[in-house]
């Protein structure tokens, strides 16, 4: 079976929309937020209007309807990803929440296998988003451990180099990108996780730009930690998914204090649920739980094999495309197979933000900027790219408007 | 098409052949301010000139990394600024600030604003006024230190007098 993309689009009703004067919407902006089909509106509405209630602590009809679509959910999550069992699945806010659940709840470790301190290195990469970064950085500085980092090569590759001298003994934690928002690359995470296994370190792993768009399974990859997020997989805003082996969600210490995660609570002290319910304090995105699971549900039904081959499809003939382009210039893998459903460029002469006005002028929706990509962006000497990225209802007739328009974009700001 | 509307010409020209682009000596204040959305940049600099009254904006002068708006705004700021004195020009600032502000409501006064009232179209795209505004707030930031190290300078100058003033 493939990927019926004309069927596909119907499902999704704001691709019906014009836009700037008349444009049909030419939306490829995904990388960034995805747009949602009608099963996923639905499923929001319906659980408004007819089963509404808090979780877990209301014992009428309505509280047990909203307690099993809240559960259903997590169980979804769980399938999805290949995890052992639901208990793995936390629900976050987003996936920076998800890290940064991770990051404070290491800082607050006074022993174990989490604890931290000077002489302890944490490892990212130089292609991570700021998501990835800032909490780590955070981390260290409140820890007195240090941060360190892989390089990326020319061709937009994790530099391997020097992995043995960078994973060590003092390696407690390698977080990485799946694959990166700005690059499309996909990194070879299990060889990474190998090496920090290996090594006796933990492995976190931001899943957020490869979930949506092909199969994942956390077993395969090796990962420890694993986040994504559903507003960029046809899912609502507001939820997002931090899974973690069983064992180490035993073992970390609680991040956001509150109702919910607690056992018991006394006025100087406190025992904590288990988990996933210790990480989840206070009253959670709910609708957007159900929101999640439609979306899983649509995903699954279609293939994420038919969506990975369809966006394979996209990115050739992008590239095919782009490369036609004179003083255009992608950054990343030249090779399809070696990337994800995001392209970024550059064009010269012309700013990325210039690029993305005269595309928006012609309904077409890129971003431009850093991609909360600083690091990356200077590695490469540049200040800001514009970014294609597509997914499931995008079309090859898309990526030639979005070529035109990128020539429009050159001649409007090519004279003198 | 909106995109003329947008990029007027002389937005354009600006861009194209910027004024007073590439830092220059001397100065009293440097800043460096940057746009954390999209990753534009801006170095700064003024330099005020005493002329009796009022202290007059002598020179300013930058380096820059940005997108049309933010290139050409830097370039038509520091045409309008250079010369007029420090509450002559902050009016003028304010009144760029209220035209960016103004969702494309406001008539935008030639007189006061000169090439800057072509940045009229900019304010119906939320996403571009700070491209425009950068600059602008440079220079406020680089002007206020620079009347904060002229008056520190002058308390200087005044103590030294009065310590130097032979005892009564």
């Amino acid at each position: 079976m493939t990927l019926d993309v004309a069927r596909v689009r119907k499902d999704f009703p704001i691709l019906d929309r014009q836009v700037r004067d008349g444009q049909p919407l030419v939306y490829l902006d995904s990388a960034n937020t995805s747009q949602k089909p009608r099963q996923v509106i639905e499923a929001l509405d319906e659980f408004y209007e007819r089963h509404n209630a808090n979780i877990h602590r209301a014992s009428h009809q309505l509280g047990e309807e909203a307690t099993a679509a809240y559960e259903g959910a997590r169980v979804k999550a769980a399938g999805f990803i290949g995890a052992r069992d639901e208990s793995e699945v936390v629900f976050t806010k987003n996936i920076s929440e998800g890290i940064n659940l991770v990051a404070y709840a290491m800082g607050n470790a006074r022993s174990g296998r989490f604890q931290l301190g000077p002489g302890d290195e944490i490892v990212i990469t130089e292609m991570e988003h700021h998501s990835n970064i800032v909490p780590w950085q955070l981390l260290c500085q409140r820890t007195g451990a240090t941060l360190r980092w892989f390089g990326v090569t020319d061709d937009g590759e994790l530099d391997l180099a020097g992995i043995g001298e960078l994973i060590t003994g003092r390696t407690k934690l390698v977080a990485l990108a799946h694959q990166s928002n700005v690059l499309g690359t996909i990194n070879p995470v299990r060889l990474i996780a190998d090496r920090a296994h290996a090594a006796g370190a933990l492995v976190l792993v931001d899943a957020a730009q490869s979930v949506p768009h092909m199969p994942v399974d956390v077993q395969e990859l090796g990962a420890d930690f694993l986040g994504f997020t559903s507003h960029k997989m046809c899912g609502p805003t507001g939820i997002g998914v931090l899974w973690g082996r069983r064992e180490l969600l035993d073992e970390l210490p609680p991040f956001l204090g509150g109702g919910e995660m607690i056992e018991s609570v006394w006025m100087d002290h406190s025992t904590f649920a288990p988990p996933p319910h210790k990480f989840e304090a206070g009253t959670m995105p709910i609708a957007e739980a159900a929101g999640l699971a439609a979306a899983i549900d649509y995903l699954t039904e279609i293939g994420l094999d038919n969506i990975r081959a369809h966006e394979h499809e996209l990115i050739g003939h992008a590239l095919g495309a782009l490369d036609g382009v004179d003083g255009l210039r992608v950054l990343g893998p030249a090779d399809p197979g070696r990337r994800g459903a995001a392209i970024s460029f550059t064009v010269d002469e012309v700013h990325p933000h210039d690029v993305s006005q005269v595309l928006d002028e012609h309904g077409v929706a890129v971003r431009a900027g850093h991609h909360c990509a600083w690091p990356l962006h200077r590695r490469y000497g540049i200040s800001a790219s514009t970014r294609a990225s597509f997914y499931l209802y995008n079309t090859t007739a898309e990526v030639d408007t979005m070529v035109d328009a990128i020539r429009q974009a050159q001649r409007f700001f090519g004279g003198t | 098409m909106q995109l003329e509307s947008l990029y007027q010409e002389v937005i354009l020209d600006h861009y194209r052949h910027p004024h007073h682009k590439g830092l220059r000596e001397p100065y009293d204040a440097e800043v460096h301010h940057v746009n954390p959305l999209c990753g534009d940049e801006v170095t700064l600099r003024v330099a005020l000139k005493d002329a009796g009254g009022e202290p007059v904006i002598g020179d300013v002068s930058y380096d820059s990394l940005g997108c049309s708006i933010s290139q050409a705004s830097a370039s038509v700021m520091s045409e309008l600024i250079i010369g007029k004195t420090v509450p002559e020009a902050m009016t003028v600032a304010d009144e760029f600030l209220r035209l960016m502000q103004s969702q494309g409501e406001l008539e935008p006064d030639e007189a006061v604003l000169g090439d800057g009232v072509a940045f009229a179209g900019v304010a119906k795209y939320p996403a571009r006024i700070k491209c425009a505004l950068l600059s602008w707030m440079a220079w406020k930031d680089a002007t206020a230190q620079s009347v904060e190290a002229q008056s520190v300078e002058a308390q200087a100058v005044e103590a030294q007098a009065i310590e130097g003033a032979p005892d009564e």
